[in-house]
């Protein structure tokens, strides 16, 4: 009877803490994936975005639609897209006058320049999705990651709120959402591409500016834009592997 | 905006690391260098420093023990922070925190005081009753084995600990010091000399903490210092300050010198912002100065008690030098903008959570723990214990 109690306790005991240990397994392993969407396969794509600096017009539109899109904090200092202006000498190229009044949210007001020598022109900013991110590589948990499609996303249930990928990112992408106290960043509408959507700063640009690229998709127009255009990335030295592409980037920008 | 100079990406306005990850380097750079000053008598056998031994294990044990804490306070969801060492990712400089902090806890500091002490918490806990019998005991994990077979043992074991112990409290704080060398976006922070730069700075700030602790509670004890211990130590805290320094203007004068594209900018910076803690609190209230005193002392024969003074006044001195030191990495690292066109401020709050007042608090607290540390586990030996009755 002794016997038989202790082998049962024994199994029991082995069940639940093997059963447990598969519980929490399993909840890291789905920790790391994105939200699943139907008829999507990741491995089929590799997002990026395309932006042509001289058809922007600094209206704000993407600021404002992304804002509401992605229920970003109305705050003056949390963007997950922004847009800055520059004015710029072209002999004091390294010295430009840059201004991002709420991110552009509000469109800019018109300004303006006597000096016909100077270049005025306006740059949208968001995550550059990179290849080589230097914020995953330094998220003590993985909760930043690299999706099977080239997406740079958080999960917020996992994220400690640290704050080493905001030192990380070289392009002042990421801040603190102070209703979660976890990182928030664009996640290049997720939630819309893998459902076949383009982006909400994409979809209500007026001009054209902003669209998204799929790099593996053979007949997207990127191919032909990165091929017959002057593009660069921001920040080329830091070799993060950007995949953002600008046509008409000025020298100056940073 | 309050506080924003020039431009800034709208996503910087907010400084992300406050007064509370400063503490974090002062802290776990206050355990290394305790640690390494300990090691001085035990693996190089240098007999002036003895007094100091047991002391300086503790004091490393009472910062090592609040070092989380601070960076505890300041996650934004701190209850996720097991997550650190359940699903580490290793790519993550910041992940190792968690395993370099427990081997140094675990196997270094703790096992090699309690194989130090071992004989004495015996002793106490045969000699003691309820509830300080139950603690003894505990502590001696019930096994009163001190024949000198076990005692020989112990002294091999905790040799060897020592010896693993130095390259351990060298990883713990280089690694802090790589925690920000790493991050190439940030051209204040880096530089490959930061691991470096970061690990003589710590040991110069434990060797002063040690030797004022030590003058500090000789004080309490009414026992009289003792001086070739106090200038042997002064002597090294000299030696590791002239390199710490040497490799601090080595990165300002290659900095100055290569004049990269962030030059401009921090340079202003340093002018600006941080010219009270850099250049005044920094280089010369907290190392020019104190260096040339403990030079002084090194060329010239002083009496006792000047000689006294002048290492406490250095000391303490050094003390602000180095906190100034982590103040301006930490700080002066997120007070530009990467965009190198502007600049934004830090007002440090003070009763909230990353506030003053519990920097203060994490602060004393080591000093609490320091103080039930030397009830339960005394540093001094028995005689000296007698002289300060008969003092």
């Amino acid at each position: 009877m002794n016997q038989d109690r202790r082998s049962f306790l024994g199994s029991t005991g082995t069940l639940l803490v093997l059963t447990a240990s598969a519980a929490i397994a399993w909840e890291h392993v789905l920790a790391g994936t994105p939200e699943e969407a139907p008829n999507y396969t990741a491995t089929d794509h590799w997002w990026g975005m395309s932006i042509d600096i001289e058809k922007c017009i600094g209206c704000g539109t993407c600021v404002r639609a992304c804002k509401t899109e992605n229920d970003v904090p109305r705050e003056d200092f949390m963007f997950r897209t922004w847009v800055e202006r520059y004015v710029v000498d072209p002999a004091e190229y390294e010295h430009p006058k840059v201004s991002s009044p709420n991110g552009g949210y509000d469109g800019f007001h018109e300004q303006e320049v006597k000096d016909p020598n100077l270049k005025v022109f306006f740059v949208p900013k968001l995550c550059n999705h990179c290849a080589h991110s230097p914020c995953v590589q330094v998220c003590p948990v993985g909760a930043t990651f690299e999706s099977q499609d080239g997406v740079v996303l958080v999960d917020r249930k996992y994220c400690l709120g640290c704050r080493y990928c905001v030192q990380a990112c070289p392009y002042g992408c990421r801040f603190i959402d102070p209703r979660t106290e976890t990182v928030d960043k664009c996640s290049l509408c997720y939630h819309r591409i893998t459902k076949g959507l383009t982006t909400a700063c994409c979809e209500t640009c007026p001009t054209g500016t902003r669209v998204l690229a799929d790099l593996k998709n053979p007949k997207d127009p990127i191919h032909a834009f990165l091929r017959d255009h002057k593009v660069q990335v921001l920040k080329p030295q830091m070799a993060t592997g950007s995949k953002v592409f600008y046509n008409g980037l000025d020298g100056s920008v940073r | 905006m309050q506080g924003v100079e020039g431009f800034i990406y709208p996503n910087e306005l907010e400084l992300q690391w406050s007064v509370l990850i400063v503490l974090y380097p002062f802290i776990t750079g206050l355990v290394a260098g305790a640690f390494i000053l300990a090691s001085l008598e035990r693996v190089f056998n240098v007999q002036a420093v003895k007094p100091t031994y047991r002391l300086a294990l503790l004091t490393a044990l009472a910062f090592l023990i609040v070092a989380p804490l601070p960076l505890q306070l300041h996650l934004g969801h701190p209850e996720r922070s097991v997550e650190m060492y359940l699903t580490p990712q290793p790519n993550s400089a910041m992940a190792m925190f968690g395993f370099v902090y427990l081997w140094y806890l675990m196997v270094v500091l703790v096992l090699e005081i309690w194989l130090d002490y071992r004989k004495e918490i015996v002793l106490t806990w045969q000699k003691s009753t309820g509830l300080m019998k139950l603690l003894y005991g505990a502590m001696a994990l019930w096994s009163d084995n001190i024949s000198p077979r076990a005692l020989d043992r112990d002294d091999r074991i905790g040799r060897a600990l020592t010896v693993i112990g130095i390259p351990s409290a060298f990883m713990l704080h280089g690694y802090v010091g790589f925690i920000f060398g790493s991050i190439k976006a940030n051209p204040w922070w880096s530089t490959p000399l930061m691991p470096i730069v970061f690990l003589f700075s710590a040991i110069v700030s434990g060797i002063a903490a040690v030797m004022i602790l030590y003058f500090v509670t000789c004080w309490f004890r009414k026992v009289v210092v003792d001086m070739a211990c106090v200038d042997t130590i002064a002597t090294y805290l000299f030696y590791a300050f002239v390199v710490d320094f040497s490799l601090e203007m080595l990165d300002l004068i290659h900095r100055l010198y290569e004049s990269d594209e962030s030059f401009r900018a921090l340079d202003f910076m340093v002018k600006t912002r941080l010219f009270t803690s850099q250049i005044v609190l920094q280089i010369i209230v907290g190392t020019i100065v104190p260096l040339a005193m403990l030079g002084l002392t090194q060329l010239v024969r002083f009496r006792e008690p000047v000689r006294r003074v002048i290492y406490l006044v250095a000391g303490c001195l050094t003390m602000v030098g180095i906190f100034a030191m982590r103040w301006n990495v930490v700080i002066g690292g997120q007070l530009f903008s990467k965009s190198f066109l502007g600049y934004t401020g830090y007002k440090m709050e003070f009763a909230t959570r990353e506030g003053l007042l519990p920097a203060i608090l994490l602060m004393i607290l080591p000093f609490v723990i320091l103080w039930v540390l030397i009830r339960l586990l005394p540093p001094w030996g028995h005689e000296e214990k007698t002289a300060a009755r008969h003092a």
